[in-house]
């Protein structure tokens, strides 16, 4: 059970990386569908710099910046083309997954050192609890007060208001003087480079290597995380942490001795995925109450 | 600054533009890309997206007796589009309706499965006539599994393009099980294969020397019926008033939970159909790879075609084309096969780039000083 619980901690942190950058996109009226081709580079440049430099936290930084350099080739198109966003996700997806097959092709069958954990003299080492929380690497704590970061700014600062205001009117938020384009750019940066943050985590700390395709859904997976979190930051943690349960079975269920075949188990998180919004998505004032009116609708000022 | 100007009416001429303009755009980009990697690049977009065209040339314009080898290359692009038509085609329809059924692979892989499991278990000396049970199988296959995301948008609002992607991750791993269990093999040496089919699930070939099959004519086929019934009948201008307005459609009498189940089942049906027809014409066993990632690309080829199912088939041939220069150019130029997707991703960023010109002008204006 301790592994378990451990283990589900690590397996959150990717999705709730990318959920939450997803969620200040969303929550600024910008549903962005290629957080799967965001993850991937992310996932592939990080690698790519922790392996020629050696250093974790320029690797961070590289994973960050890609994602934000593909949330910004979105940009230009989704919001300033005012294409749509729906095929533009799309089509950052099917981009990322080809460039960082691309770019990781000479990096395949290398193996890193994985991220090395937090240890707190005596505190780590000594109770059960201490072993679930406090061994973890930087990234897991650093992913939730990223979450916590994010809930205090869309809630009590001015920027987070202008953010949310914008997502559920925009025209309003135009009248009122917001820089409407100007926001959604910054929020969709900023979900990116979440994003790049979870590809980051999954080729420097889950499995630090880079095979194709590693994301394995889970960028399509945080997308359905942010729905079942009613686009609410602190709800995406639980929701992460508890989507992270289901997609352990997959590799504790045979320890258990489930009888069940190990492709089945594999499907849970896709099936807790469709599971989950379904429950979410049926009351309709749970979502209407929380979704941005304006997501996935494009912007022009008219002056 | 750049501001955009919209048009009293979108411009017709832009929207049958608009491809042409991404396509130069894509082979443009691309030739800077392979350039940075140290290829020569004109040689490369020639073995990418010209060879097939010009082997096809060399086809029309020879005697009889030296041009037979020339079709080779040609009909290898038709066979590659063919799944993508079909699947496309139908998404183009989906797409109109403003339902966005992103889950194609999923219900071309469950496509293969059911229609696949007909196959397998059909008697011993089946003749072709059971190539109609087996097709009819492939689309059900699909059918059922786009009845999923149709019946949970619904029936609780459930957002269509991720329950239909979810999907697809959850038909890859059936499939994995039934080739690795119920469906294996038992003479397989132990590979993660079924048995081959017999010579009755196979479809036949229209040309002798090429791999030409009658899925051509079927994905012609779909493609006429859906556009005749796009621009002609009361349920075409349903979906598409529906997609463009769907209260109006309400005030109509349209139902939009109606469109979403016809549209969903429609483009399920024809992906499930593409998954029986590309194994039965091509593998004739069930694999764990079965190229369900057409299911996205056909996503590209509706793009390209407009949305118009007919304009699909034109958008198939070009991914087609995209696919086989690939597998040419990774032959001949070690290019990876990576690079395909590049710019297949690249020819959409371009064209919905693009697609901007058909509403609005571009124009440069100063920015407002005061």
């Amino acid at each position: 059970m301790e592994n378990f619980i451990y283990s589900m901690i690590i397996a959150a942190t990717p999705l709730l990386l990318a959920a939450i950058g997803e969620l200040v996109a969303e929550r600024s009226g910008v549903l962005n569908l290629g957080v799967e081709g965001m993850m991937l580079m992310g996932a592939v440049v990080a690698f790519a710099v922790a392996n020629s430099t050696g250093s974790t936290p320029l690797a961070i930084l590289a994973g960050a910046g890609a994602g934000a350099g593909m949330a910004l080739i979105f940009s230009v198109i989704a919001l300033s083309l005012l294409a749509n966003q729906a095929a533009t996700g799309l089509a950052l997806t099917i981009f990322g997954i080809g460039a960082s097959g691309l770019i990781g092709q000479s990096f395949v069958g290398i193996a890193l050192e994985p991220l090395a954990k937090l240890s707190i003299p005596f505190l780590t080492e000594s109770t059960a609890v201490g072993r679930i929380l406090l061994g973890h690497d930087p990234m897991v704590y650093m992913a939730l007060a990223l979450a916590a970061g994010v809930a205090w700014f869309l809630y009590n600062t001015r920027g987070g208001l202008a953010l949310r205001a914008v997502g559920d009117n925009h025209d309003s938020g135009h009248a009122l003087g917001y820089n409407v384009i100007a926001i959604r750019y910054m929020a969709t940066l900023f979900g990116g480079a979440c994003a790049g943050l979870g590809g980051a985590y999954l080729s420097l700390a889950y499995t630090p290597m880079w095979a194709e395709n590693m994301t394995a859904g889970r960028g399509w997976i945080a997308l359905a995380l942010v729905v079942f979190a009613t686009w609410r930051p602190l709800r995406l943690v639980a929701g992460a942490y508890l989507f992270a349960a289901v997609t352990q079975l997959q590799f504790y269920g045979q320890d258990w001795g489930l009888p069940i075949a190990s492709q089945f188990l594999a499907m849970a998180p896709y099936v807790a995925t469709i599971l989950a919004l379904v429950i979410i998505s049926r009351d309709v004032n749970l979502t209407k109450a929380n979704a941005p009116a304006c997501i996935g609708k494009p912007f022009r000022a008219e002056r | 600054m750049i501001v955009l100007e919209p048009r009293p009416q979108p411009s017709r001429a832009l929207a049958l533009l608009s491809p042409v303009i991404a396509i130069v755009l894509t082979l443009i980009a691309g030739g800077i890309l392979i350039a940075l990697m140290g290829r020569p690049p004109l040689e490369a977009l020639r073995i990418y997206f010209f060879q097939p065209f010009e082997e096809f040339w060399m086809w029309l314009t020879l005697p009889t007796g030296e041009r037979e080898m020339w079709l080779y290359t040609p009909s290898e692009v038709i066979v590659k589009a063919i799944p993508l038509a079909l699947i496309g085609s139908g998404l183009a329809v989906c797409f109109r309706a403003n339902v966005w059924n992103i889950g194609a692979a999923g219900q071309y892989t469950m496509g293969a499965i059911i229609s696949g499991w007909v196959a397998l278990s059909a008697p011993e000396g089946a003749s072709g006539i059971w190539l109609v049970p087996y097709l009819i199988a492939g689309v059900l296959g699909g059918m059922l599994w786009a009845a999923i995301p149709a019946l949970l948008r619904v029936r609780f609002n459930a957002n269509e393009i991720l329950v239909s992607l979810m999907l697809t991750y959850v038909a890859a791993l059936l499939l994995d099980w039934l080739v690795r269990g119920p469906f294996k093999d038992p003479l397989g040496f132990g590979f993660p294969e079924s048995k081959e089919f017999q010579p009755g699930f196979i479809m036949p070939v229209l040309v002798d020397g090429t791999r030409l099959h009658l899925g051509v004519a079927l994905a012609v086929i779909a493609a006429v019926a859906l556009w005749v019934m796009m621009g002609r009948t009361m349920k075409g201008f349903e979906v598409r008033v529906i997609g463009a307005a769907p209260r109006a459609g309400a005030f109509a009498g349209f139902s939009r939970d109606r469109t979403i189940w016809f549209v969903m089942l429609l483009s399920g049906g024809l992906a499930g159909l593409a998954g029986a027809v590309e194994i039965s014409a091509t593998v004739q066993q069930l694999q764990p790879q079965i190229n369900a990632e057409y299911g996205f690309v056909a996503i590209i080829v509706a793009f390209l075609g407009r949305l118009n199912p007919i304009g699909a088939l034109f958008g198939a041939v070009i991914l087609a084309v995209s696919y086989i220069g690939g597998e040419n150019a990774q032959i001949m130029l070690k290019l990876p096969k990576a690079v395909t997707g590049i710019f297949q991703g690249m020819l959409l960023f371009f064209l919905l780039g693009c697609d901007t010109l058909i509403r609005f002008r571009i124009r440069l204006a100063r920015p407002r000083v005061g």
